[in-house]
Formats: structure tokens, sequence, C-alpha cells
């Protein structure tokens, strides 16, 4: 009787049992959109001549279905296994395609959807916000912050509170339920799911990094199917995985020499941000290509005006198709909250950047000069970056301009309605605001002066000046912020005023150890990590992402959402044909 | 510094052999602090177009120089080679996939090959020093400023 119970187990174990299978890509359950480019790639789990292998789409050869050439490698990268590719392949019908690929008696399959789009285009510009690694503490946060509360409820709201359609959004990948920047931006950007690290292509079994099957992006349909503008606005590196989502396509994001390449090749009208090192030439200094090309020079000879600093970005004179390259930092930019707020050394070596702000407003000004409509992405890209050093300050800070660069969003579409926004993260962190943290608090050491419940009340942020940023940030009566995932490391219970947080420092048996720099800080107390010993620092969470939206197509954002779901949201919104 | 030299030169008057003596004491130190070197001094320009070396590291290029910072993790635990970075860094851009060097970074070689020791504290490095491209044969790392035959000591 009881063995009875044990055969589904063996049925279910049966697909696992150690028989190789073919893989598929795109994997199964894909959704493209009708005519959108894909590569198609099987992979054989051995050395076989093309003729052993069927592979039939809904039946018929695959030939007949997929357009392009097909290529047989019989030992894919030297080695005993074999694989097909279609490359830049596309679906001309809409319908639910069953792929089936048969070798030796045996039978894998996968399933696609293609959709078509609405005949009716419904959003004439996209303007997409990505906080990177938002949680939905940056925006409790931000609001605290930037507004205050009285009595239990906002002074204030923000700009993004007001957005009328909310969903959640899974950000898993497809090697992992935890997830980068990269695989979900290109989830966003392309409609498919991907592995950490792979942006714009699936992580095939091929080596190099350039020959994975590619997933066409958003910018590349647009380009190639509309006369819209498409502009990137980023104040990381532009090549940094969320903006290079955009346009790249590699199984590793940190090609960014040749992520330059494809910026180029993809050639978007606006593009702002940091990174210029890798446009450089390796013989100029600060250069980190390793070739001699000159990608200032090759964008400024392809019409590309370039502009250095803020104040050049905001005198620029606004004329009809221009297209613009704005670089204001070798790497990533600085963080607001060292630009704006604190007399510190960070910005010395590049003291003249513009704030997410400036960028969005120039972006825009640009790019809604085209009357075929726009596609635009800002991305507030050190959110992350503070929140995996565990400084909560600069990553709610540049919370507060992701949300000021949303404000300046909307005051646009109040007079272009026909202006779908989107506003959510690429992933989140695990980080939580749990009460206040008083110096006036009785208690023997700085845990004695975290307030909880009752004991918390208000922090004594002040906005005297009305910016939306507290005038000061090292008040007596702070927000308590923790993380939930971390390296060992000094808790100082206070900002970091002078540089951003380091929380651990390799030593010599590879493990990350508490920064000996902030034992002496006062109060300072050592925090044993939960991560594994080789990890840096805070990792990213699982859990969903918040997404919001206002405009034509807003009404898509609801309930429970994939990553991967929101690029047919906006192909939809723009009935891309 | 105008007062302090007004003071030496009327000390100097009444002083005599006495404060000569002192003054080219003084000579000796300033010669000594001539050779240390500033993570701040080591580019005299940024701009998004390229850098340029400081002075400062043009004029100590050759000699030995004395310099404070912090030790990056190397590529390997024993090696004759380190990165000196002005303050520690949250990743290792050796083992991160989206993690780059900052610019103000020198490449330490040692006299001797040194097993790596994470003293987690600023350090002391003296070396010989050298400015211009250089690719490390061995590992391919692409540096700007090196210190040759150096030695550190932790502070």
């Amino acid at each position: 009787m009881k063995y009875r119970y044990l055969t589904p187990l063996f049925l279910a174990a049966l697909p696992l049992s150690g028989l190789a299978q073919q893989v598929i890509y795109p994997i199964d359950r894909a959704t493209m959109v009708e005519g959108g480019k894909f590569d198609f790639k099987v992979e054989f789990d051995q050395e076989i001549q093309p003729e052993q292998a069927t592979i039939l789409i809904n039946g018929k050869d695959f030939k007949q279905v997929l357009n392009g050439k097909v290529e047989f490698i019989a030992r894919e990268d030297g080695k005993p296994v074999s694989a097909l590719w279609v490359r830049d392949s596309h679906i001309k019908h809409a319908g639910d395609y069953r792929v089936t690929v048969s070798l030796n008696g045996k039978q894998d399959e996968v399933t696609w959807n293609i959709y078509a789009t609405p005949k009716t285009r419904k959003a004439h510009n996209v303007i997409l916000f990505i906080g990177d690694g938002l949680s939905v503490a940056h925006r409790t946060g931000a609001r605290i912050l930037s507004k205050g509360v009285t009595e239990g409820k906002a002074n204030g709201k923000l700009a993004i509170d007001s957005l009328p359609h909310m969903g959640f959004i899974g950000t898993s990948s497809t090697d992992s339920i935890a997830t980068d920047s990269a695989n979900t931006m290109s989830a966003y950007m392309t409609g498919h799911k991907s592995a950490v690290n792979a942006l714009g292509v699936y992580a095939s079994r091929s080596e190099n990094n350039f020959n994975h099957p590619k997933q066409e992006t958003l910018a590349e349909l647009l380009k190639r199917r509309t006369k819209m503008s498409i502009g990137i606005v980023s104040d990381a590196e532009i090549q940094d995985a969320t903006p290079a989502a955009v346009v790249s396509h590699t199984r590793r994001r940190a090609e960014k020499a040749a992520i330059t390449e494809m910026l180029f090749s993809v050639n978007p009208d606006v593009i702002l941000g940091g990174g210029s090192a890798y446009f450089l030439p390796q013989s100029t200094l600060g250069s980190k290509r390793k070739d001699d090309k000159n990608f200032i020079d090759i964008f400024r000879q392809d019409g590309y005006e370039l502009v250095t600093n803020a104040t050049e970005l905001k005198s620029l004179e606004m004329k009809k198709n221009r297209k613009l390259l704005g670089l204001f930092h070798t790497g990533n930019m600085n963080s607001v909250l060292d630009r704006r707020f604190l007399s510190n050394e960070e910005t010395k070596k590049f003291p003249d950047q513009p704030d997410l702000t400036d960028m969005t407003k120039t972006a825009l000004d640009i790019l809604s000069k085209n009357p075929e409509g726009f596609f635009l992405v800002v991305e507030s890209a050190l959110i992350d970056k503070a929140a995996h050093s565990l400084d909560w300050e600069r990553s709610m800070a540049s919370t507060i301009m992701l949300d000021q660069s949303v404000e300046i969003a909307k005051k646009f579409a109040e007079s272009h309605p026909d202006t779908l926004i989107l506003v959510t993260g690429d992933h989140t962190h695990g980080i939580s605001i749990i009460g206040t943290v008083d110096d006036e608090k009785a208690g023997e050491d700085m845990r004695e002066k975290v307030g909880v419940y009752q004991y918390a009340g208000w922090p004594n942020y002040q906005d005297n000046n009305a910016d939306g940023y507290p005038d000061k940030w090292d008040v007596s009566k702070r927000l308590a912020v923790f993380f939930a995932s971390f390296p060992d490391h000094y808790e100082t219970f206070r900002p970091k005023l002078n540089k951003q947080f380091v929380p651990a420092v390799k030593n010599e048996s590879n493990q990350y150890v508490a920064n000996e720099e902030y034992k002496t800080v006062a109060g300072a107390m050592q925090r044993i990590g939960n991560l594994p010993r080789n990890t840096d620092t805070g990792v990213h969470a699982v859990d969903d992402m918040v997404i919001q939206a206002q405009g034509p197509g807003s009404e898509q954002i609801h309930g429970y959402m994939e990553n991967s779901d929101l690029f047919k949201v906006i192909v939809n919104a723009l009935a891309v044909k | 510094m105008k007062k302090i030299l007004k003071k030496l030169t009327a000390l100097l008057r009444i002083g005599g052999p006495f404060f000569l003596g002192c003054l080219l004491s003084l000579r000796v130190f300033s010669a000594w602090a001539d050779t240390t070197l500033d993570f701040d001094q080591l580019y005299g320009k940024y701009s998004v177009t390229g850098l340029q070396f400081g002075e400062k590291v043009r004029a100590l290029s050759g000699k030995t120089v004395i310099i404070r910072g912090f030790m990056a993790p190397p590529l390997k635990a024993e090696s004759q080679f380190f990165v000196l970075t002005k303050t520690p860094m949250a990743v290792c851009p050796f083992c991160s996939s989206d993690a780059d060097w900052p610019e103000d970074i020198l490449v330490v070689y040692l006299k001797k090959r040194q097993t790596f020791v994470q003293y987690n504290a600023i350090i002391e490095v003296r070396g010989k020093l050298e400015y211009g491209s250089r690719i490390d044969p061995d590992t391919g790392f692409v540096s700007q400023l090196r210190l040759r035959d150096a030695e550190f000591s932790p502070l």
C-alpha cells in the first residue's frame, strides 16, 4: 500500500535521472513579440550528424517557421558536443509554438508564446525609471527624510506616491532565485529572463562571452521598427549593467569596452552618465580600454555633441535633431549626498557633475523634439551601490533624487499626457527601517540608544530650505536602518560623512573581515556577518520589487508580474509593429 | 609661512652659527619631506577626456619616494606586486565582475616576494617611483604608476 505513494516520486525523478538533454533556446515559456529578433540555438548532449536530429516547430520542419541561416557546429568549442544555430531569427505570426528536438529516440521540447501588439498606439513616449536596488524601505525612508511625518501621517507625498497603477515584480533568474542588475534589466529590455551577469543573451554553453543566443533589446527593436528616439541616463558608468542592458549582448556584464561599442552601434540619441574611461584609447591616461579606439571621437564624428560637466549640460541650446553624449566622470558619478551636501573629498576629482534631475530634464528637452516619440531610461544607480556598502544614508539620498527626477517626468506628462511613466527597480535589498537612534537616550552603548515601538518616536531631521533633502544628516535622533545581509563589520549607528562606508576588507585567507577603520568610532559595535566569508558586501534580496506607473498603457501594471513581462507592457503601449 | 621665514631670518641675525645649524637641519628635513608622495598628488588634472600626471610625480620619477595607503588584496597570496589604494575598497576588482579600480592607485613591486598579510590599516611604502603605462608581463595588469624595489611597513 505505502509503495503506491512512491510511484509519483519515481515518475517525477525520471526526467532528471542522469539522462542528458538537448537544451533549446529561447527556453520554455519564453514570450516574444511578433517579428522580434532572437537567436535560436539547440545544444546537443553529444557529437552528432545534423540529419540525426529532428527539430520541429508545431509539427513542421523548423526551417519553415524560423527565418534565417542555419548554422551547424559539429564540435562546439572543440568539445564532443554539437550545436545548431539560427541567428537573428524571428517568427512572423502570433501564437503558441511548440518546439521539439528528437535525437536517438529521446525528445525534448519547449513552448514559446508569440504575441501581437494592439492595433492602436496608446503611448507616444515611454519613460522608465530604475532605482537600482530600490526596496520598500528606500521609499519609506525617502518620504520620512524628505517630507516628515506627524502623528502617524506623512507630512507630504513623494512624486512616486501618487502613481496610480502598481504591481509586484518577480526578479528571479534562469539560473537562480537570486539575481543581479544585469539579467534583471535585461529582462525588462528584452522580454526574456536570463542568468546572473548576462545582458541580452541566454547563458548557453558557449565559452565566448559574445557567442550566446541573443535576445533583441527594446532599443534595437525601436530603432529597427520605429522612428522613435532613445535616451539613456544613469549616474553610474554608462556601461554599468542597467544602462548597458538597453543595448548590449554579452554573457558577462564586465565586458565594458565591448559594451561601449554596442552602445555606439545602437546609437541612442541621448547618452548621459559616467564611464568615460571606456571611451578613451589606451594611450590616454585614465583609459580602461585595451585598444586604440577613441569612442569620444567616434561618437563626435557621428554627430554627437559632447558635454563633460553640469555647466555645459545646463547651457546647451535646445535645437532640433541633436544627438548628445554627456560624460561626467571616468567611472561612476558621485552620490548626491557627497556632491550636494557633504563637504568631503569625494567629488574633488570631478567637482561639476550634474544631478540626475538635470540629466532627466535635458534628456526630455532633447528627446521630446522628435514628433515620433521617444523611449527614455533614467537610472538612479547609486541606491544599490550604497546599499551594498550598508550605507543607508547615501542609498536613501539617491532615492530622493530618483523621486525628484520622477517629479520632472510627471510635470512633462502634464503637457504630454500621451507619456507612459514606469517607476521601479531592478532587484531589492534586505533593508529595513525599525525605529530611531537617539544620542540623548540613556544607555551605556549605542545599541541601547536604538528606540523601537513607542520608544522610537520621531527623528529630528529638518528641511528648512525645502529642497526635499534633510538640511543635516547627522542629527541627534536619526532613523535606525538595518540590513538583512552583511559581512563582518563595525556598526557605528551614524552616517559616514567623509566617504561611503567600507564595511569589510579582504584578508590573506580570502575572507572579508570587519574594516578596522571604523573600530574607533565612538560607540561602534562589531557585527559578525551572516554571509559566506568570501562575500565582500551586503547582497541583493530575492524579495519582490514594486512597480508603479501612470499614463497610457499603465493599466497593464497590476498584481504579480515577471520582470520579463514589462517588455510586453511597453511594446503594447507603443503598439510596436 | 612668510611669517615663519621672517622669524627665522630675525633669529639668524641674532643667533649666528647656532641658528645656521638649525636652518641646515631644516633643509635636510624639507628634502626628506619632498620625497613623500600623497594620493592627491598622483594626478595634476582629472578630466573626462583624460588625466595628467601630477607635477610631483614627474619631479620624483626615478627617485625613492614614500607613500601611505591601503594594500588591496593581491591576485595571489604570495605575490611580488600588490595594488596600493588611497583607502580600503569595499569590493575587490580582481575578484568582482562589475568593480573597477579607481584611477588613483599605485602598483607596488616588492624587492622580494612576500606573502600578503592584511594589516587592516594604512601602511607606508617606500620604493622607486615610475610612471607611464605598463602591462605586467605575468598578469596582464595595466598600471600607470609604480613603485619598484619597494618595501613596506605597517604604521
